[in-house]
């Protein structure tokens, strides 16, 4: 079970997640302090460790739209946030797999703050409501990066298999 | 069946007789670019490297670009650390592609690029900043990617695990109307087909009003496809793209145009007719919250912004000093200029576009991101409104969450600030 922390709209951009004023900040282990900065109260929660790892963002269509910021997965990543989201914006999608962000893609999710979600490997069951949404997989793609780790160890992977070939 | 530009791009660099939508590949990278983000690329690329006892060098330093324009000059003593360790990096790795804070090198990487002649069709190019859509006017596929992403690059030469695009034909016929343009297209392209519209997708343009276009015009085109999640705006290389490569670039080698197959598959085609379009604007907070000035006119702005990767090129300061020439900008209102590279700048100072500018009461800048992305210079007040020639509008975008951006063309800033209001540039400055 984990419970609903945030749940926000359609088109939630990467300036959002972190805005641009902190983007001289670029280490994963330092852009989590950041992370919805103007969302003070939420951001005020995370800080002060009030927020459950494994706890979920609920959103709409587009999540992440917006700049290629990394930072905007890292410092979701560095609260160990689940993002639930009807869509997500390509280059963030990207990102979070890059970095092993959890996502979940539920192109129907409705949930609310306060709700605990059970994940099965093709729907997300809001227990508080007794409600069951279909999740897609991951592309094949990605799922190739997801089961390595992320991408960094990926990489290593092939850049071994190439250089000392 | 035929291919698309940017399927037939990534068969080539992917070594492939052909790819279609859907498949995954590997392309070849031509052009990797960075900008200040460069520092978490270094991060991630010397992890690459960690325990495999194999030296971090970078597969190709010629073939990587590293622009400094997002904090120029450095804002706080950390973005200037971070600047001195990418220049240490850039040294160290013989990257060559190179440009500092100087007169003679600096702006922002969607303008250095196309300008030095670093992009040419045919081109796979990456790059750590969304804009990257913008060097498919110069008929590449220009991919935007993260930091990880990019030490993935600069570690192998290669994009890894790319599902190849569907594309979106967007055919854009008809002669623009006076003081309407090529921004004017684009935001009333992604108001049509919203934030979302082109996601995982590339738009191709085709039609008579691109074929007329500028370069400069075509870079704003494809410089705002991503903001409907396009991965990429392509026009396909054609006249235009040669003279300008040859002539403003200076590129001396074989250029050869990629177009798409006649028998291409597309997943949509949007026709336009541009002599019905109005000048538009995208308000506040999404870039697809755009309509007809007329439904704007009239809303009171505290600043006016003209500049970025998308309107701060020579012919948008130009169409913005003839508006205001011998006028000034109204007493309420600031008015900020940054041009798009220190090329520009020092263009428009010998053609005394930026003292007509001045004279108007106009700030001009210094070439770099300025005040877009609300990191460096040119923040907004609480519960200010700016009218801006940038790509984005999202809340905090101009460095406060509790103000205001709305997004139009150079003219309709340009018109906005001598009346303090935002104004149709049909009216002019009386
Ligand atoms: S001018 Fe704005 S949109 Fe363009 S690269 Fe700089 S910050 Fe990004």
């Amino acid at each position: 079970m984990a419970e609903v922390v945030l749940r926000l709209g359609d088109d939630v951009s990467t300036d959002a997640i972190y805005p641009g004023r902190f983007m001289a900040t670029v280490l994963p282990a330092e852009t989590p302090q950041y992370c919805f900065a103007d969302l003070t109260e939420f951001n005020r929660r995370l800080r002060a460790g009030e927020i459950l790892p494994g706890s979920v963002v609920v959103a709409g269509r587009n999540f992440g739209t917006g700049s290629s910021r990394e930072q905007a997965a890292s410092c979701l990543k560095g609260w160990d946030l689940v993002i639930v989201a009807r869509s997500y914006s390509r280059i963030f999608f990207q990102n979070a797999v890059n970095l092993g962000l959890r996502l979940v893609i539920c192109p129907a999710i409705e949930a609310d703050e306060g709700d605990e979600l059970e994940f099965t490997p093709d729907a997300v069951i809001d227990a508080t409501t007794d409600r069951s949404f279909p999740s897609e997989p991951l592309p094949p793609a990605r799922q190739a990066i997801v089961d390595a780790g992320g991408l960094i160890p990926y990489i290593r992977m092939r850049l071994l298999q190439e250089r000392t070939r | 069946m035929g291919m698309t530009v940017a399927e037939k791009i990534l068969a080539h660099a992917a070594g492939l007789p052909r790819v279609s939508a859907g498949d995954v590949v590997e392309p070849a990278v031509d052009l990797a670019m960075s900008h200040e983000n460069a520092a978490l690329v270094m991060n991630q690329f010397a992890e690459i490297f960690e325990g495999t006892g194999l030296e971090p060098r970078v597969w190709d330093p010629a073939k990587i670009a590293i622009v400094f324009d997002h904090r120029v000059p450095a804002e706080t003593a950390k973005t200037a650390t971070n600047q001195k360790k990418v220049r240490g990096f850039v040294a160290a790795q013989g990257i060559t592609k190179f440009h500092d804070i100087r007169s003679d090198a600096g702006g922002i990487c969607h303008q250095i690029l196309p300008e030095s002649g670093y992009v040419r069709p045919g081109m796979v190019v990456a790059g750590t900043d969304s804009h990257t859509s913008s060097h498919g006017a110069l008929g590449a596929m220009a991919i935007g990617v993260g930091a990880t992403d990019m030490a993935a690059v600069w570690a192998l030469g290669r994009l890894v695990n790319v599902e190849v695009p569907a594309t979106i034909k967007v055919v854009a016929d008809g002669e623009f109307k006076p003081m309407v343009g090529p921004k004017d297209l684009i935001l009333y392209l992604i108001g049509m087909i919203s934030a979302e519209g082109a996601n995982f997708r590339v738009i191709e343009f085709h039609g008579r009003a691109i074929k007329r276009m500028s370069t400069s015009g075509r870079l704003v085109l494809c410089n705002m496809s991503v903001e409907a999640g396009a991965t990429c705006g392509i026009v396909p290389g054609d006249e235009e793209t040669v003279r300008y490569l040859r002539e403003e670039a200076g590129v001396v080698d074989p250029i050869t145009p990629v177009l798409p197959d006649p028998d291409a598959v597309y997943e949509e085609t949007i026709e336009i007719d541009v002599a019905r379009l109005e000048p538009q604007v995208a308000k506040p907070h999404t870039v697809d919250n755009v309509g007809p000035v007329g439904d704007v006119e009239g809303i009171k702005i505290d600043q006016v912004v003209i500049g970025s990767c998308t309107n701060g090129r020579l012919d948008d300061l130009e169409a913005a000093a003839a508006v205001l020439r011998g006028k000034k900008v109204a007493g309420t209102t600031r008015m900020l200029v940054f041009p798009a590279s220190w090329r520009i700048y020092k263009e428009a100072l010998r053609r005394g576009v930026l003292s007509d500018l001045i004279a108007a009461g106009a700030v001009i800048m210094n070439p770099g991101c300025g005040c877009c992305l609300g990191v460096h210079q040119g923040a907004l007040g609480d519960g200010e409104v700016a009218l801006a020639t940038t790509n984005r509008n999202f809340k905090g975008r101009m460095g406060n969450p509790d103000a205001l951006v709305y997004l139009a063309s150079p003219v309709t800033a340009a018109t906005s600030a001598i009346h303090g209001v935002i104004t149709d540039p049909r009216k002019g400055g009386d």
